[in-house]
């Protein structure tokens, strides 16, 4: 198995990096959508993401990566009874699946050769504690967009089909990645999503040969490559680790709650989920940069990515929302 | 291309072996031709590192690509039986009928070539216009040939032993990439309007493996050259604007006349300007043809890009139908209650008959496998008259119709398309599409004026409904005229004219296409009403045309 292209050698990108980041810090922040042409790195990141993040604690063999002993669910026979680190999951979610393969179903050789009721887990059991890859999110099926949207928020998956009556836990970091340019997605599931950035694959030469020239060096000799890389590699995840100790401690003022609310206001936002994920993203941006408290540096920074897919579409705005909230940020921000 | 034929079976050849020096580096080779002989002889001159072939046919079951479970044979021996995916066999993978690959096959199949353990793909791809293998693919394919063209005749071998490519593969790891090399091919691909950055990594394998090819220890201009012509020729979406516009046969319109020879004397070494790369390219491409690419690489992301609803009787998704007999693979799946169900009553009859056996018995004739409901993707077609004098405005609120009515189709899941007609033809402004994004790129210039070319409008409409339908769409009609047909497709006058229109009307409602004819005259016309329903469509004389009012009237006579 190769070894996914460092994180820290991604040039540029720098909203889909720190974005990945920040969800990497608050899983709870829900979900990163990534939209761009084809070819701007969109898949290399999310494995190479998983790649930096510190190993999981798993019971061996658990179909649905169990912290401890008493998560194992019964219906579980593969699960043993010590806990591994394992790699941070990262399962992808390729167009097509069927719903037996997302959320699981009865096991068919198992009734069928032994004659017993037994659960197949899913796609979703997989990605418990880590992320959920969908490339071309947005030609998705309809009904595996729902049942998704119904898993990711409540973070458990029922199963109720074919006299099967189980549920399990699935709390995963969603990203979707696509481009706009084949369909759209349903304000519904865009919603779900905490943070969303779009991709441009760069537009300044010198970059763009410092794109190909680390991909060239990586194809010839990886390890040193990877070597090379190791380094910041590790200063990104100690950070990430600090960033989430940190993270309870850092404090919410009234002024950082007040600005928050009168963006999304004017803004014009559905529901409270962008104060609330423009509010957590920000903390978890606080914690990054070990600040002690929110300041509006820190929501400033994360705002276009928290809010830009939540405003109601105007078709007569030729401008894109990520200008809007800017826009927007620099009347209210001052 | 301009290339001569003979020169497109050459650069097939040379796409094969470097795919065969290095095919985890390039991915492999995306073919468009028709199944012909010069395809078959095309695959058989592959070199022996390229075999053996593995065929994958469009209409083989994910197990049978991807593997899984044999329930018949698990059932027959009591115990689990798996097969192998064809995936997985040593050997090129040859994607046939690469055109009609749904896009979940293509997601996975991507996914594998992304993979180190994957062979190289050999995309055979027999669309025609814009009919094209999915682009999440062919992107990650170096290469391109098109054979279309080239002669039986032509045909030559090209002898290279299996040694060569061989002792090529030992060679590669030793070719080293000088930082000139890579800074000029990037540059390349973005004068060329390549967007993607797999282009120039694809291209650099290209020339790496060619180095190798040739035994040199570094990639050289010479491997540069080759790797544009091959990689970056069919990717281009434009040519530098100061270069001026394509010339077939002159010099390549530049300051240095000798391109070819000499690079600029820079400080370096070894410098490529780009400028040579972009030559190469346009020397590859010949006139127009490089629009003609761009524009197939803008329909081409729409027709593939019918996420959901290709059948509307689906076994695998959508809302649940009684279930029927068959076989339980992974594209059926196994409704175990309703097989149960059919095998009950024979018990007694079968453990008669074979005494010795114990348990349930069941017969392959007793499997139900279950039916699903899926709804099709509705396809609404805008053909709007863009002739005579108020086609400004109504072309503006048509565009603002399709607008309104993507803007409001997430849940309904539309695509929209606009035809218009003027002159003396009709213009797919805008092909199938969800993207609001690309709606508005398309409509943003609409031409008006002349005459009213109804029946070429319907034609084109009839065609591109007929195209929807065979992708699983229900495409429906929206006609917005004012006037009568002026201009027909045969023989001229008004008449001819009428009568031309009428006849594709009659098609249109052999076709049984919901239709709709919005009638924007200011007092209404009777003969658009006759029209209207010789096409067994709905007519509805709309004086007052604006965006929201077409679209909600869209809405309620097509969507019922």
């Amino acid at each position: 198995m190769k070894h996914a292209f460092p994180f820290s050698a991604i040039v540029g990108q720098s909203e889909m990096k720190s974005a990945m980041i920040l969800t990497a810090i608050d899983p709870g922040i829900g979900g990163v959508l990534v939209f761009g042409d084809r070819g701007t790195g969109k898949s290399t990141a999310v494995r190479a993401l998983a790649a930096l993040l510190p190993p999981v604690s798993v019971v061996r063999g658990s179909a649905t990566n169990a912290a401890a002993l008493d998560d194992v669910p019964d219906w579980d026979r593969g699960a043993g009874d010590e806990i591994v680190d394992v790699p941070t999951p990262v399962i992808d979610l390729p167009l097509g699946a069927t719903e037996d393969r997302v959320v699981g179903a009865l096991d068919i050789e198992r009734a069928i050769t032994h004659g017993e009721k037994a659960f197949e887990p899913g796609l979703l059991a997989r990605a418990n504690r880590g992320y959920l890859y969908i490339d071309e999110v947005n030609l998705l099926e309809d009904h595996i967009v729902d049942l998704l949207l119904d898993v990711a928020a409540s973070g458990e998956n029922v199963i109720e089909r074919e006299g099967l009556s189980i549920r399990h836990d699935a709390r995963f970091v969603l990203v979707g990645s696509g481009n706009p340019e084949e369909g759209e997605l349903r304000p519904q599931l865009l919603d779900r999503f905490g943070l969303s950035v779009e991709v441009r694959s760069p537009q300044d030469v010198e970059e763009r040969i410092d794109v190909i020239r680390r991909r060239a060096a990586y194809d010839v000799n990886p390890e040193a490559f990877l070597q090379k890389w190791r380094g910041e590699d590790l200063n990104i995840r100690n950070s990430i680790l600090a960033a989430r100790a940190a993270l309870p401690n850092i404090e919410t003022k009234d002024a950082a709650l007040r600005d928050c609310a009168e963006l999304c206001l004017a803004l014009g936002s559905d529901g409270l989920r962008g104060e609330l994920t423009l509010l957590r993203a920000a903390r978890a941006q606080a914690a990054y940069e070990g600040a002690p408290s929110i300041t509006r540096t820190h929501i400033r920074s994360v705002a276009a990515m928290a809010l830009s897919h939540r405003l109601r579409r105007d078709p007569l705005d030729e401008a894109g929302s990520s200008a809007r909230v800017s826009r927007l940020m620099a009347d209210i921000l001052v | 291309m301009k290339q001569s034929r003979p020169e497109t079976w050459v650069a097939g050849h040379l796409a094969l072996l470097l795919i065969a020096v290095d095919p985890a580096g390039l991915g492999g080779l995306h073919l468009r031709a028709r199944a012909c002989p010069v395809r078959d002889a095309f695959l058989n001159s592959a070199p022996d590192a390229l075999l053996p072939m593995v065929r994958i046919a469009p209409t083989l079951d994910d197990d049978a690509v991807f593997g899984g479970t044999d329930i018949a044979e698990s059932l027959r021996h009591g115990r689990l039986v798996r097969k192998q995916g064809l995936i997985s066999r040593a050997g090129t993978l040859l994607l046939t009928m690469a055109e009609r690959l749904r896009p979940g096959r293509a997601a996975r199949l991507s996914q594998h070539l992304d993979t180190a353990e994957s062979g190289p793909m050999i995309l055979l791809d027999e669309g025609i216009d814009d009919e094209a293998a999915p682009r999440v693919l062919t992107e990650r394919l170096a290469f391109m040939i098109d054979l279309d063209g080239v002669r039986a005749f032509e045909l030559s071998e090209l002898a290279l032993s299996p040694e060569d490519v061989a002792d090529a593969r030992a060679h590669l790891d030793r070719v080293t990439i000088p930082d000139a090399a890579i800074a000029a091919l990037t540059v390349a691909a973005a004068r060329l309007g390549i967007g993607s950055m797999r282009a120039p990594v694809l291209a650099l394998a290209a020339a790496r493996a060619n180095a190798a090819l040739h035994r040199r220890n570094t990639v050289t201009e010479e491997d540069l050259n080759l790797a544009v012509e091959l990689v970056f020729a069919h990717r281009a979406t434009q040519l530098p604007e100061d270069a001026g516009p394509p010339s077939p046969d002159t010099e390549p319109p530049d300051t240095e006349p000798d391109t070819e020879t000499e690079p600029e004397g820079k400080d370096q070494s070894f410098d490529i300007p780009d400028e040579l790369l972009v030559d190469a390219v346009r020397a590859v491409l010949p006139d127009g043809a490089l629009f003609a690419l761009s524009d197939a690489a803008k329909s081409r992301a729409p027709a593939q890009g019918t996420g959901a609803g290709r059948r509307r009787r689906s076994n695998r998704r959508g809302r649940p139908l009684p279930a029927k007999p068959g076989k339980p693979g992974s594209d059926a799946r196994l409704d175990l209650f309703a097989t149960l169900r059919a095998a009950a009553p024979w018990q007694q009859m079968r453990r008669a008959a074979q005494p010795d056996r114990t348990g349930l018995i069941l017969k392959s004739s007793d499997f139900r496998v279950k039916v699903y409901e899926e709804r099709s993707d509705r396809l609404i077609i805008f053909v709007v008259d863009a002739s005579g004098s108020a086609a400004v405005t109504r072309l503006a609120e048509a565009k603002g119709a399709v607008e309104t009515v993507l803007a409001d189709a997430y849940a309904s899941r539309d695509h929209v398309a606009l035809i218009a007609f003027r002159g003396d033809g009709a213009e797919a402004l805008l092909p199938p599409t969800r993207s609001l994004v690309q709606a508005k790129r398309a409509l943003g210039a609409l031409p008006g004026g002349g005459g009213t070319p109804l029946a070429a409008g319907l034609r084109a409409a009839a065609d591109m409904a007929r195209r929807a339908q065979g992708q699983g769409m229900s495409p429906a009609l929206a006609l917005l005229t004012d006037g009568r047909a002026n201009i027909g497709l045969t023989a001229p006058g008004r008449e001819a004219a009428q009568a031309d229109a009428e006849r594709y009307a009659a098609l249109i409602a052999a076709m049984r296409l919901p239709a709709l004819v919005l009638d924007t005259n200011r007092r209404p016309k009777d003969d658009l009403s006759a029209l209207a329903g010789i096409m067994g469509a709905t007519y509805l004389p709309l004086p007052r045309a604006d965006a929201q009012a077409i679209s909600r009237s869209v809405h309620d006579a097509l969507r019922k």
